[in-house]
């Protein structure tokens, strides 16, 4: 290889460092402003509870279907093992940690990433490219509060529900199969996954869901509020927050695990 | 002969009516582009003042700056004696109820109905109206102006360029605004649409007894609407007068604009 080319290489690299540091700039900004201007009046409670409504009912169906999936699928996959090693009774109490602790919060997160993330992305990108926001600001409202503010508010209250309702129909689809095929009763299934499961388990993973709606609610609205370059833009917008979020999600993950794994230690 | 007359004799009986808004100096740049090099003009009480300039020559930046929208290099901008550059957030709201500002593209919000359009900019301003208005009857009272009533209920999705134009025109309209800004009010209309505009700008006009601040490179529309004119080149007005006055011009740079 040239000098030359390694010298592209590196100027490439440096430019995409360079404007990924420049986003999480930007991204840190926009965190401050909200902080900033969710405890300034006038709260903007209705719009709020509307975005509650919307971004709750509308990714209900999404994370139960696919919550009920990860439930089937992880229990049929690790019965043959569990049979091996003889160990199937415990069936319930691995499949409840797991779900609760890491499956439920990460993958409910995952597909919210994908419907309310990317949803927001492209409805304030598109509000963006046609001046409504500008309209907005013009008629006395402050977009800031009414569009980010109640989104993300939304967004990190919804996705701890999310995470519960899906938990438990994921639950409930290992059952199903654990019922099926070992012919286990719905109340010996869930005695065995409510004595394996501690405080420990559920607070961190409840707190973790706030932090994950946050991600989402913030980096969806950060995406779209700044869109620009027309209806690409909004595509582009509705995109980046999906990558963008989900990576996002894995880095919190693990801090989150890291943190909770310090203070079982203690 | 006797229109351009009763024009003249218009715009000289406006200049004695009082300022409401005024650019002094403005700059406005975006890295090495220099879109506003020292722009200046006034606005008198119940004037309608257009403002045309090539597609890209800064007009909408500048009706941005006088909203606040986008904030200025340098200069001044006074609306109704208020220098909108120092103001702070309430009282520039306060202030941005009296200016009525018309999207290029309408800006209707696409989740409300019409009705909800409308009821939006009363909400927010309650201030300026009592509590007890009949919001209502200001959302009626404002379609019929425009001659939307019956598309109250419908969606911005289910109408056409033209209705979005007027529905966004009596949003403008319902805080009763002093000043109205037009950001290209005829700009992807069809000729009878863009014609329709027109007279309802000037309906609307005589009717509220508003100034307007039109910005457009649409000849036709300049014509019938302005009473004065000023020709944004090179990020100055560089020309200042009524469509009489600059459309007879020798100047190459202004009768570029009026070469049909």
């Amino acid at each position: 290889m040239s000098s030359s080319c390694i010298m592209l290489v590196l100027t490439n690299i440096k430019t995409q460092l360079k404007s990924f540091l420049l986003e999480i700039g930007e991204l840190s900004y926009f965190t401050s402003r909200f902080f900033k201007e969710a405890f300034k009046r006038p709260f903007e409670i209705k719009e709020l509870l509307r975005q509650c409504y919307l971004m709750g009912n509308r990714s209900l169906l999404l994370v139960g279907v696919t919550g009920f999936i990860i439930g089937l699928v992880l229990t049929l996959q690790t019965r043959p093992t569990l049979i091996e090693f003889g160990a199937v009774s415990w069936m319930p109490s691995m499949v409840g940690i797991s779900i609760v602790r890491e499956i439920g919060p990460i993958i409910t997160a995952l597909v919210c990433a994908g419907k309310i993330g990317s949803g927001i992305g492209a409805e304030l990108g598109s509000m963006r490219v046609t001046e409504q926001i500008d309209a907005m600001e013009v008629s006395g409202t402050n977009p800031f509060k009414y569009l980010v503010v109640t989104r993300v508010l939304a967004t990190t209250l919804m996705l701890p529900l999310l995470v519960i309702i899906g938990d438990a129909i994921a639950l409930y689809g290992s059952f199903l199969v654990e019922n099926l095929k070992g012919n286990v009763s719905f109340t010996l299934f869930f005695n065995q996954v409510f004595n394996s499961l501690e405080f420990g388990d559920i607070i961190p993973a409840t707190i973790k869901s706030f932090f994950f709606g946050f991600a989402i609610g913030i980096v969806g609205c950060f995406k779209g509020y700044y869109c620009k370059k027309g209806t690409a833009g909004v595509g582009k917008a509705a995109n980046t927050a999906v990558v963008f979020t989900s990576l996002l999600l894995f880095i919190i993950d693990f801090i989150a695990v890291f943190v909770t794994d310090i203070f079982y230690d203690l | 002969m006797k229109d351009e007359q009763h024009i003249v004799t218009h715009f000289k009986n406006m200049k004695q009516q009082p300022v409401v808004l005024q650019i002094k100096d403005l700059y406005k740049s975006f890295g090495n582009n220099h879109v506003l090099n020292g722009f200046n003009m006034i606005l008198h009480k119940g004037e309608n003042l257009v403002i045309m300039g090539k597609s890209g020559s800064g007009k909408s930046v500048m009706i941005k700056c006088l909203v606040g929208l986008m904030e200025a290099d340098k200069g001044i901008i006074t609306v109704m004696g208020n220098d909108i550059t120092t103001l702070n957030q309430e009282s520039l709201d306060i202030l941005r109820a009296d200016i009525g500002f018309l999207f290029q593209g309408s800006a209707l919000y696409d989740s409300m109905t019409v009705r909800e359009n409308l009821e939006f900019p009363l909400r927010r301003h309650t201030k300026k109206f009592d509590k007890d208005i009949d919001t209502e009857k200001l959302v009626v009272e404002a379609l019929g102006n425009v001659g939307l009533a019956d598309a109250i209920d419908l969606m911005p999705s289910e109408l056409s360029g033209g209705m979005k134009r007027r529905v966004a025109l009596a949003r403008t309209l319902i805080l009763k605004p002093k000043i109205i800004l037009y950001d290209e009010p005829t700009s992807g209309l069809d000729p009878i649409t863009a014609k329709e505009i027109i007279i309802l700008m000037k309906d609307i006009q005589t009717k509220y007894n508003t100034s307007s601040l039109i910005i457009t490179h649409d000849v036709d529309c300049a014509r019938v609407i302005s009473d004065r004119m000023i020709l944004l080149i090179d990020g100055i007005d560089y020309a200042v007068g009524t469509y009489k006055e600059l459309s007879a011009s020798d100047d190459p740079k202004i009768k570029a604009f009026f070469k049909h």
